[in-house]
Parts: structure tokens; sequence; C-alpha cells
């Protein structure tokens, strides 16, 4: 239920503009993998472009290879749909769709692949809600529209969408970042208990959120705007966070801790 | 409304055209309240509220607009039913059921059926062509075309919409009406055997012919508003759904269509209510005749507009009563739908006031 992901000399590029250069990694199955680094090296750009979704955006483009368990994620026989519902991914707003209930949320993913047999949603609405740690707040109101929950129950929603469809990978933006101290934990608590099952990659801000759930974290940089973002350090979290070996990490964590 | 070229003077040359109690009024800049000098943020005592605001004047600009339209609208229901009432009062036989026109005879005779018919057969006609093919070219701009293509095409249709009414008549009569016919041969050949395509002919200037051309004319209407409702679907929600595996039609099923849809039915009755009160165009392509009939590809069809149209010219005084009488069930049938609609967007309005 969880796939290694690799990523071998990765440029993405917006147009002519490039926005992250040359970046490699592995990420193992099952475990938390962070990414930290100031705002616009190009984290979000790297994330988007594991699940295909860079390409959705007019001119965007990528170079190098990313591989899911040494299956090519741009091989062109592929199709872009099956990557997408293998790698899920989390958003750093919470986007659930405004038409739809707590429950049509939950089951979309589903409903898009074709599940259609009522009971089989039904259970899998009320095994992805427990396991977004949403049901017990939820269960009585299934039907009420999924945009009228708080700012962290709808993001806890946008998480059960996402791994309702049971995907390898769950690749998370920012997903606290609009969100307040305990919602944060909540969802921390939660992706603890997702790592048995699915490879998580989350990019975060807050250093210490980085430091408590991730394995590994990758830091990346840029060295002034107009550049591309590197990948500076990429190793076990705990490395990074007492004693990185690049003096530009120290310098980023050390800043934010002071 | 009277009171806005107030806003070209002050654009102009400050507040010269502005009367003394406007300037209070309005303020135009010099504040008349305690608030004295600055600083803003306010220093010794709370200021009291001022009196005459600018507030306070927009609030009665408003709501004396508001009574407006109430009063305007009142005045013209009861001057068009005062006209109205003598006249059906003057019919001899029923107003909603006979099926001739004659209300300048000696003992009139007049009935609404034949036209409320054929303005309700056109409008449906030019809804079911258009609406699909609207909601195609709308998806097609916003979600499929390159922008090169998309900008330029939207512009055109735009342009369609501002075509008068009386191009589109005489381009259906004189041009349109020849393929009409043999589309509607074709359409009695292989479906005859449903009534509405049934008879002997002839064919050409039917309830067909002026439905299409409604078509015509409440596509581009459609297309425009469904636009921009479409391209309002917040990316973030577009992303969602294909970050769940879906294509581009599923993503536009699940995200772009649920959100758009009350735009989208608020777009289709914009149509309908051109459809349904165009004049011009309908008295120049239907046949104008006075049967009951429910065929759509033979010569002939009415309607209210096209009749009112055609006949107000020769109406006496009961005539252009029973002219206005007519006109007052057009609304009534543009009253229902509009209120259909609502009801329709209405019921799941929660779930969008909800949304962020
Ligand atoms: N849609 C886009 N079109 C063009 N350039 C973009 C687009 N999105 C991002 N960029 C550029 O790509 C670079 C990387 O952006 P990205 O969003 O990946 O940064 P980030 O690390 O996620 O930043 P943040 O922490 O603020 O979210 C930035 O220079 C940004 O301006
Ligand atoms: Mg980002």
């Amino acid at each position: 239920m969880a796939k290694r992901i690799e990523a071998s000399n990765v440029s993405s590029y917006y147009g002519s503009f490039k926005a992250i250069d040359n970046v490699s990694m592995t990420v193992e199955p099952k475990t938390i993998t962070a990414l930290i680094g100031p705002s616009g090296c190009g984290k979000s750009t790297f994330l988007r472009s594991i699940n295909r979704m860079h390409e959705v955006l007019p001119n965007a483009r990528i170079e190098g290879r990313l591989t899911i368990d040494d299956q090519n994620i741009y091989d062109p026989d592929v199709d872009i749909t099956a990557v997408r519902r293998m790698i899920g991914m989390v958003f750093q707003r919470p986007n659930p769709f405004p038409t739809m209930s707590i429950y049509e949320n939950a089951v979309a993913g589903l409903k898009l692949n074709g599940v259609k047999k009522k009971s089989l949603l039904d259970d899998a609405a009320e095994k992805s809600l427990r396991s977004a740690n949403l049901w017990d707040e939820v269960k009585d109101r299934l039907d009420r529209p999924g945009a009228g929950l708080s700012g962290g129950q709808q993001q806890r929603l946008c998480i059960a969408r996402t791994i309702a469809v049971e995907p390898q990978v769950v690749l998370m933006d920012e997903p606290c970042s609009a969100l307040d101290p305990i919602s944060t934990l909540a969802i921390e608590d939660l992706m603890f208990k997702l790592k048995d099952r699915f490879t998580i990659i989350i990019v975060t801000h807050n250093m210490q959120q980085a430091a408590r759930v991730s394995d590994k974290t990758g830091f990346f940089s840029i060295d002034k705007t107009g550049e591309p973002g590197r990948l500076i350090e990429y190793a076990d979290t705990q490395k990074i966070f007492s004693n990185p070996s690049q003096k530009k990490t120290e310098d980023y964590i050390t800043g934010r801790f002071g | 409304m009277g009171d806005y070229p107030s806003r070209s003077v002050n654009s102009t040359a400050g507040h010269l055209g502005v009367t003394p109690r406007h300037a209070q009024g309005a303020g135009s800049g010099v504040s008349p309240s305690a608030y004295e000098e600055p600083p803003i943020g306010g220093g010794g005592a709370l200021p009291k509220k001022s009196r005459f605001s600018l507030e306070t004047g927009f609030r009665g600009l408003s709501t004396a607009a508001g009574a407006m339209v109430l009063v305007i609208i009142v005045a013209i229901a009861v001057f068009l039913i005062s006209k109205a009432i003598p006249a059906i009062q003057a019919d001899s036989e029923n107003f909603l059921t006979y099926n001739r026109w004659s209300p300048n005879e000696a003992t009139p005779a007049f009935g609404i059926a034949v036209l409320a018919l054929g303005t309700v057969l056109t409008s449906l006609i030019a809804l079911v062509v258009a609406v699909p093919i609207a909601l195609g070219i709308a998806l097609f701009l916003t979600h499929y075309a390159p922008r090169r293509l998309a900008t330029p095409l939207g512009f055109v249709i735009d342009l369609l919409a501002a075509v008068p009414s009386v191009v589109f008549g005489l381009w259906g009569r004189d041009l349109f009406q020849q393929p009409v016919r043999d589309f509607s041969v074709w359409l009695n050949h292989y479906f005859g055997w449903l009534p509405i395509f049934g008879g002997e002919g002839p064919f050409g200037q039917s309830l067909m012919l002026g439905g299409l051309v409604l078509a015509i004319m409440v596509l581009p209407i459609v297309t425009s508003l469904s636009r921009e409702v479409f391209q309002q679907t917040p990316g973030m929600n577009e992303e969602a759904a294909l970050a769940l595996g879906a294509t581009k039609w599923e993503m536009i099923r699940t995200a772009v269509l649920p959100y758009g849809k009350p735009g989208v039915i608020a777009a289709v009755m914009l149509g309908l209510g051109r459809a349904l009160g165009e004049t011009i165009a309908l008295a120049l392509t239907l046949g104008i005749t006075w049967e009951i009939s429910f065929n759509l590809i033979q010569t002939g069809g009415n309607s209210i507009a096209a009749n009112i149209a055609n006949s107000f010219n020769e109406a006496n005084d009961t005539g252009r009563g029973a002219l206005i009488a007519s006109g007052l069930v057009l609304f009534a049938i543009t009253l229902i739908v509009n209120m259909t609609a609502r009801a329709i967007i209405y019921r799941r309005r929660e779930f969008r006031d909800s949304a962020a």
C-alpha cells in the first residue's frame, strides 16, 4: 500500500522560467518526508511535479526522471489519471467541493473512479472519515455542506477525500498553514497514523512540525529571486536539525529557531 | 438616478455644481461632523455621530430608487389591467381557449390559446436546440480552447448578441427557410409517425423555423453568461478534482457544472425571456395561422408578441385592449418561468452560501 518515490535530476519550468533545478531524492515507503525552505524556493513546484499536477498549468513542464517503484511517472504511455489516483494530494487551503455534502466530498474520488454501490461508498466514507479523525464530529450531519465545516475540519475532510481512494503516496502542501494549533496537532497525529499505510511527503514552513513528524527532511533554497530553487540537503530529520552538513541549512534552521 | 450628473461635475470642477444641502449630505471631502482635526484615529473625547452623513444620503437615495421601481410597476400594471378588463368583458368567446382573433368586429371574439401555445412551443424549440450548444461552446471556450482562439471566438459570439432581431427575422424568412423546409421534409419522411412531425405539408414557415431562428438569437446570451459562470469556478476545486484522478470531462462534471448550475439556470432564464418576448423575428418567420396544433413543421404557428406586432395597427379600442390582455398573459408566463427557476436555484442554496 505504499510505494517508493525516486526523483533524479528533476527540473521544473513555468514557460521559460526554471523554478527548480536538478532535484534528486529518494523517498522510502511508509515514511514521512518533510520539505522545508524559504518562500518561492520551489517546494510546491516539486511536490506538484510528483503527481503530474504541475503540467495542469499552461506551459508548465519538467525535465528529468521521476519514478514510483521503478515505473516512470512521466512515461508518455502512462495514464495521468492513474498517476494522480496513486499519488494523492492535499492542498494548502482546504478545498472541499462547495456543492457537495460532507459525505459526497468524502466519496468524491471513489465516485470518480466508478464506484456506485451504496454500501461500498458508505463503508469507504466512514473508514476515511475515521482515519481523518473527523468521523465523531460529523457523523450526525453527513448530508450537510462540506464547506460549512470549520477550516480545520475542512482540511481533515480533504484528507479523508484524498485517502478514501487508497493512494500509495500522499502529498501535502502546507496542510496546516491555515489551521489553529489544535487542528494542527490533530493533523500531525493523523499523519503518524497514516504512515502505516501511505508514503507521505509534506511541505511545511513550520520547523517544529517538520522536526516532530518527519523521518527525513529535504531543505530547498534559492540564491536570489529569478534563480531556480535547489535541494541543498536531504537527510534524516534528526541530522538536519541537530547537525546539518551544509552551512545554508544551518543558517536557515537556526535563523528560524533564534 | 437623476442626481448622477453631479458626478461628472464633481470629477471636473470639484463640488461647484453641488447644492449646499448636498454638500452637507454628501460631505464632498469636508466632513461636517465632529471629526475636526487629525489624528484620524481620534484623540480626545468620543465624537458624536454625524446626523447628516454620506451614509444617510445614500440610504435615502437607494430607498427612493427601490420605491420608484415599485411605483412604476404598479402604475403600469394598473394601466394595463384597466385596459384589458373591458376588452375581455366584451369578448363573446372564452378568452383562454378560443382559437381566433377578431376583436375588432361588432361582436368581438378572440382567444389566447393559439398564441400562447405558439409562444411556448417556439421558445421550447429554441431552448432545446440552443442550450446544449451554448453550454458546449461555453465549456469549450473556458476549458478546452487555447486562449489565442478563445478570446476572438468569445468576441464573435458577443457580437452575435448585438445583431438586431429584425435582421434575424429577415434572414430567417429569406435564407434560412429553404434549409429548414428541406429538414422538415426529412423529419416528416422518417419521423412522420410522431404527431409533432406529421402532416402533409406545406412545410417552411413553421414553428420549427421560428424556433430555430429564436435558438440562434438565444445562443449568444446563454453562451456568454455561461462562459462567465464557468470561468468563476474556483481553480482550487478544479485542481482538487484533477488530483483525485479525474479526467478533464470528469473534472468538469464534478467541479465546474455543479458550481455553475445556478448561474447557468439564470442564463437560460434570460435566454428564455428573450425568446418569449421576441416579436419581429417571429412575425417574419411564422406562418400566422389560427389552428391549435402541436405540429412543428407544417406552415403555421403564431405567437403572442408576433400577433401584437401584426395586429396593433388596425386595432380599435377593444382590439387594443385585447392585445394588452394577451400581453398580460405573456407576462404571466414569463413570471411563472422565472419563479420556477428561482425555486430551483434556491433549493440547494445553503450549499452555495456556505461556500467560502
Ligand atoms: N503558476 C506559476 N506561474 C509562473 N511561475 C510560478 C507559478 N507558480 C509558482 N511560480 C514560481 O515558481 C517559483 C517556485 O514557486 P513555488 O510555489 O514552488 O514556491 P514554494 O517553495 O512553494 O513557496 P511557498 O513556500 O511560498 O509556498 C517561484 O519563483 C514562483 O514565483
Ligand atoms: Mg508553496
